[in-house]
């Protein structure tokens, strides 16, 4: 590891963290370490803004809404996908150190940015656009809450698209076609979409040669979702919904 | 890779093996009980249309569970994609198929 202080003989002091930062473009690149000065209430995205700010003007990194909800900022925090705006230092950090990498899975632009063409375009893959059944003269549909495809539907609608279950995924990892748990479960929540009219399609797209039935549901995904969704369920029932389809003769 | 008519094959041929394990294993601790050599197990399974048909199935049923199995790890570790994929699939599938007709008719053959 390549070392740069900014700071001198500050090492050994416990008022700052050790932070090894991935350096580097998609032709390759190092950790670089630096040393940060703890703070309360300190998130890994202020360690990384502070090391921007203070030290290296040169760092890329992405993020926005800085609350949670953009889902722009997930990083590998110690070798974990988080999202680096919500996660505090203190439930990460590892004997006053801490080592932050770009998203797995996905190509790195430059430093902690990565491409995320591939992702979304999975997501556009599994046909995760809306397609509405009534046009814009129809009188609005009633949808009754706690029906079992509208809890099923809820149950995977907030998702952020932040990529954290796709960096976990190891079935990504072994098979790049896959699409990846955010793809899959957007998928799920719109073929339990009563206003939706694009559900034979969609599961034709979910029920291909890179779709649901190549998840091992090793359940990394539901694991590290900084939202609490669950992926692996909704892959499952994709599972089930195209099974039963084919037996029907419908797929 | 694996589609939805492969991941419904896997699991059916799994529940057709289920019950034919278990059967096979509580006809084996029963069967020895009072003592039992190769010859008086012979006399039992040859000619038998229902042993032949219990062991026939538990064959094709495991050729097509291995083969869709080892296609993936395949595909996932070892990166072999496309007709490769396809063809050594149905060579496993078929070696399987194989080994395990000719232990069936040694079994059950007259």
């Amino acid at each position: 590891m390549a070392k740069n202080t900014g700071l001198n003989n500050l090492q050994e002091s416990t008022d700052f963290l050790e932070v090894g930062i991935w350096r580097g473009d998609s032709s390759g690149g190092r950790l670089v370490t630096y040393q940060v000065p703890q703070q309360p209430s300190q998130t890994i995205l202020d360690v990384v803004t502070w090391i921007q700010r203070e030290q290296d003007p040169g760092l890329s990194y992405r993020f926005a809404c800085r609350v949670g909800m953009c889902g722009s900022c997930a990083m590998m925090v110690n070798r974990i996908p988080r999202w680096t705006c919500r996660t505090h230092v203190q439930k990460v950090v590892q004997d006053n150190h801490l080592t932050i990498e770009p998203l797995r899975n996905l190509p790195v632009i430059k430093d902690l940015a990565c491409d995320m063409s591939e992702f979304f375009a999975k997501w556009k893959q599994a046909e995760g656009q809306f397609k509405p059944r009534k046009a814009r003269e129809d009188p609005i549909e009633q949808l009754l809450p706690d029906t079992p495809k509208r809890a099923a539907a809820n149950a995977a609608i907030e998702c952020i698209n932040c990529a954290i279950c796709y960096a976990a995924c190891d079935v990504v990892s072994w098979n790049p076609a896959y699409l990846g748990p955010a793809a899959l479960n957007r998928a799920w929540s719109l073929l339990n979409d009563e206003r939706d009219s694009g559900q034979q399609s969609r599961l034709r797209a979910v029920a291909s040669d890179a779709g649901c039935h190549n998840c091992h549901s090793h359940q990394n995904c539901a694991a590290y979702c900084p939202n609490e969704l669950n992926p692996t369920a909704s892959i499952a029932g994709l599972k089930r919904m195209a099974s039963m389809a084919v037996i029907r003769g419908k797929l | 890779m694996l589609d939805t008519r492969l991941y419904l094959l896997q699991r059916i041929s799994a529940l057709i093996m289920a019950p034919l394990v278990l059967l096979h294993l509580g006809v084996m601790i029963v069967a020895i009980q009072g003592g039992l050599d190769s010859a008086e197990i012979l006399s039992r399974t040859q000619g038998s249309l229902f042993w032949g048909g219990a062991y026939g199935l538990f064959v094709i049923a495991v050729s097509i569970h291995a083969a869709i199995g080892i296609r993936v790890v395949m595909f996932e570790w070892l990166s072999i994609q496309g007709i490769r994929l396809n063809l050594v699939s149905w060579l496993i599938f078929t070696v399987l198929l194989m080994m395990g007709a000719r232990a069936v008719y040694a079994v059950v053959a007259l």
